[in-house]
């Protein structure tokens, strides 16, 4: 089956919405409140385009594409459609891009820019509307909300974790918590998926705040050290150190697709804890003192050696940790079983 | 696990036991309650405590903490019974079957009723749709392994899966979820007493020497001695020498109080760890590390992903990568070893590990690779046993219900369980030290059911003190309605209220795992 899309002709397989025929076929239509693993739901209308026959412009991103269908996805009437919505989220709230933690990674920031939206037609409500804050994790700005409806899509689409709604209506529209509750009274677990998927500024973590502006940290690939789940994740470092973890928010790549909880996306801050250990210990007259890793390393082969010598090789054994890599495990047992030769490893699988 | 974790969207109904999946492993807890809300999956609970997965299950078993094998084996009795079993699965693929099918005839609704609370209705709703979904999956972690039947109700689950055919096929399988981020590997690499890399056994000849040949070195054919064994080796003073690399077993063992007597003992105690944990502190020589974020190397995830740690920031002071700490004291004691990056062990690890042996970094760059990967074209294997068990046949085991080594009795009314929390993790010793975790759940607490506390004159936030025969600690009571009468939980992460104080050192014979599920204990409210 084909349709025509800027007067050319693509297939396309049954329950491909227009969107994604387009997307496959290298044509980008912009979207702001869809997201791949979200059924779509139309609202921004962001993505509009004009379809032949039809008497008003659609939304691409919910709209299935037919045998025979012609689109077109940037005719000045289309365009003109996108600029009127775009300016009229500009306009919902306070977007002072200055200050704001999502300032060059903002996808109502870039539309405006592509659109070239220099100066937004309406001016912006009056009232200033307190951040949230008082939780260790997420911050919340509403001043900047677009009520794309994202966040709740993913705390109850994705996580499950049913907590965010749409409330009120019109003017007193907004999105959050049932009962208008604070994260921290309801029943948020901090997930952080709505963070992830918020598109501008009205979600962001409060460990990041002024600490990295978009592009400025280097993105490093890893895997979650929690638990056994093995989520992929972004830490992102900047001047040595790791200010926030991130995932793209599209991101197929198993195991986890872009999702993480508590402790993946907010755990990391003991890396720089002042209790981390910086040097090597070795007890003397009871209490342990700093030593050099010569001494250190030293002390403990020869007092390995010295009691493998008198007590035998099983009188020595090693706990190894499911914490550690791969490697260093492995090592761990070579080192006990090819250089002490004993087989007393273990590690904490049962516990 | 036998599946991989995106395999569970195609499930069709979960028997979900032992594993508190939205705290444990809140991402995989996502694909069951996506499978459930979006796809009509049926999800059956079969835990003690009403935890939040309660909420989206069909049916919910709450049994009495360590009878599990009774309501597992009245599951196979009601499908036996009804006629639901695979009886084509089970002739191709497996053995033993007249055996299992005599022992859990017994197992009637109604008797299973008597041990486990668990009403008869219920169990048979339960069996009915675990034998009848199509593709039913078994979830399960700590809270089935942690008993003094531990292996006896693993071999109960993979007994029901292959008793309605479901195993190897999308969907299904007998999947245990891995506690910490990579217990699976450790597995792997063989920090087990019994085995070398790959599952090889120590024991064996045949299976030792190729490990021989690769490392140059004769070795040892005696199996080990597991961690419990150990601990009561240092307490005898045949254990001198303890090597510990990030590990907290003074909080994370059973009965810590013997655990400290025990490592006090010992002639040579070395801590290897980024904080000075409760098992430093008894140390003689203390090695700092790097954290995970500070170095290289791999992870294998609990659906047997092997994927990448990547450092990003160096490590503080003079703390080293763990390689290299082992690599230099190995070297001291005279051995020969040069590697000079994780990469370079990963790279005999391939070699020695079969499993391992098509794995490299440059293919695991993007994306994490399942074992077994025997070669380098090998896609990976993200469903094991799809037509062969590793044996050749599944054996049916045939497992008794034995009663909780520790009973509860009039002078300790009350059966205690342990467990992780969403907020904390394990013993705490980097969640504690996070912002935002912390904040959550600051203090050690106990669960109490709304009715037992109103016995006792207990209230929301008193302080409690919990005795077992072996200890007591204080912590602060949670009254609601989250555990059954009789039943109490602690979680396992505060060392100020470390639960393992209380623990009971009894272990399950063949696993050796710590019956940390149940013990019994005595509550009062603290003045
Ligand atoms: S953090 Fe997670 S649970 Fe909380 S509101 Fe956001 S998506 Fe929902
Ligand atoms: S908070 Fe963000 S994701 Fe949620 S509706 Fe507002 S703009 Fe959209
Ligand atoms: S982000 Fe959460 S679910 Fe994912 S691996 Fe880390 S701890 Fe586990
Ligand atoms: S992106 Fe299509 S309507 Fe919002």
């Amino acid at each position: 089956m084909t349709i025509t899309i800027d007067g050319k002709e693509y297939t396309f397989t049954p329950g491909q919405t227009v969107y994604e025929v387009a997307r496959d076929n290298g044509i980008a239509i912009p979207v702001l409140c869809h997201q791949e693993q979200l059924k779509p739901v139309g609202a921004c209308r962001v993505c509009v385009v004009e379809v032949q026959g039809a008497r008003s412009l659609v939304a691409s991103c919910a709209m299935p594409a037919e045998k025979g269908m012609v689109v077109t996805t940037t005719s000045e009437r289309v365009l003109k459609a996108r600029r009127l919505t775009v300016e009229l989220l500009l306009t919902q709230g306070h977007h002072n891009c200055l200050v704001c933690e999502s300032n060059g990674d903002c996808v109502l920031q870039s539309l405006a820019y592509s659109l070239g939206i220099d100066t937004p037609r309406f001016a912006e409500p009056p009232t200033v509307k307190p951040l949230e804050q008082a939780n260790e994790m997420i911050v919340r700005d509403m001043n900047k909300c677009i009520l794309c409806g994202l966040c709740v899509r993913a705390c109850n689409e994705i996580q499950v974790n049913q907590v965010l709604d749409f409330s009120g209506r019109g003017p007193t529209a907004s999105v959050g918590p049932a009962f208008n509750l604070a994260y921290e009274d309801s029943s948020c677990v901090f997930c952080g998926e709505c963070v992830r998927l918020c598109p501008v500024g009205a979600l962001y973590e409060k460990q990041g705040r002024f600490k990295s502006r978009a592009g400025e940290a280097r993105k490093v690939r890893t895997t979650c050290e929690y638990c056994g789940v093995g989520c992929q994740m972004d830490l992102n470092v900047k001047d040595g150190k790791v200010v926030k973890v991130s995932t793209p928010r599209w991101n197929a790549t198993p195991p986890n697709h872009g999702s993480l909880c508590i402790k993946g996306r907010f755990g990391f801050d003991f890396l720089d804890s002042p209790e981390r250990l910086t040097k090597p210990l070795i007890r003397v007259d009871g209490e342990l003192k700093e030593a050099s890793w010569d001494e250190a390393v030293a002390y403990v082969a020869d007092k390995l050696a010295v009691i493998k010598e008198k007590n035998g090789p099983d009188s020595v054994a090693g706990f190894s940790s499911a914490r550690c890599t791969n490697e260093e495990n492995y090592l761990f047992q070579k080192f006990l079983r090819a250089v002490i030769g004993t087989n007393n490893v273990d590690h904490c699988v049962r516990l | 696990m036998t599946n991989s974790i995106a395999d569970m969207e195609e499930s069709k109904c979960f028997l979900i036991t032992g594993t508190n999946t939205t705290e444990n492993h809140p991402v995989i807890s996502t694909f069951i309650k996506r499978a459930v809300t979006q796809r009509g999956a049926k999800l059956i609970l079969a835990d003690p405590r009403n935890i939040e997965l309660a909420k989206f299950a069909t049916v919910h078993l709450r049994q009495r903490p360590g009878t599990d094998i009774a309501w597992l084996n009245g599951m196979m009795n009601v499908i036996i019974a009804e006629g639901l079993a695979n009886e084509a699965f089970i002739s191709e693929r497996t053995e033993n079957y007249d055996a299992l099918k005599e022992t859990v005839k017994k197992y009637t609704p109604e008797y299973v009723e008597k041990i486990t609370g668990i009403p008869a209705g219920d169990l048979k709703t339960a069996a009915r749709l675990y034998a009848t979904s199509g593709a039913s999956s078994i979830v399960y972690a700590m809270g089935i392994t942690q008993h003094v039947t531990g292996t006896d109700n693993v071999k109960s689950c993979a007994n029901l899966a292959m008793l309605t055919g479901n195993i190897g096929r999308p969907g299904t399988g007998v999947n245990p979820l891995r506690g910490q981020n990579n217990v699976q590997g450790a597995c792997d690499m063989a920090c087990l007493p019994g085995n070398l890399p790959a599952y090889k056994k120590v024991a064996e000849d045949a299976e030792r020497k190729p490990f021989e040949d690769a490392w140059g070195v004769k070795l040892p054919g005696k199996p080990g001695l597991t961690i419990p064994l150990v601990v009561e080796g240092a307490a005898k003073g045949t254990i001198k020498a303890l090597y510990v690399m990030g590990e907290n077993p003074m909080m994370s063992d059973p009965d810590i109080t013997h655990v400290e007597h025990a490592f006090k003992n010992l002639e040579l105690l070395i801590v290897q760890d980024i904080f000075l944990t409760e098992t430093g502190r008894l140390a003689h020589v203390v090695l700092p590390s790097a954290a995970w974020a500070e170095k290289e190397g791999t992870f294998t995830n609990t659906e047997r992903r092997v994927q990448r740690v990547r450092k990003a920031v160096g490590t503080p002071g003079e703390a080293r990568d763990d390689w290299r700490i082992i690599t230099d004291i190995a070297n001291k004691m005279g051995a020969n070893w040069n590697y000079d990056s994780a990469r370079a062990v990963f790279e005999e690890v391939a070699k020695v590990t079969a499993s391992y042996a098509g794995i490299t970094y440059e293919r695991i760059e993007h994306k994490g690779i399942q074992w077994p990967c025997p070669t380098k074209e090998h896609p990976g294997t993200p469903i094991l046993h799809s037509v062969a068990f590793t044996r050749g046949k599944g054996l049916f085991s045939v497992c008794e219900y034995q009663p909780p080594a520790e009973q509860t009795d009039a002078d300790y009314p009350f059966a205690l369980t342990t467990g992780r929390i969403l907020y904390q993790y394990h013993t705490a010793t980097m969640s504690r030290r996070s912002k935002g975790l912390n904040s959550r759940t600051p203090e050690a607490f106990v669960e109490i059911n709304t009715d037992d506390a109103k016995k006792l004159g207990i209230s929301q936030g008193d302080r409690v003190e919990i005795t077992s025969r072996r200890g007591t600690i204080e912590v602060v009571a949670d009254v609601s309605g989250r555990v059954d009468k009789g039943v109490v939980f602690i979680p396992f992460h505060y060392s100020e209220a470390a639960v393992n104080r209380l623990t009971i050192a009894a272990i399950d014979p063949v696993a050796n795992i710590p019956q940390y599920k149940v013990c019994a204990v005595k509550l009062r409210k603290v003045a």
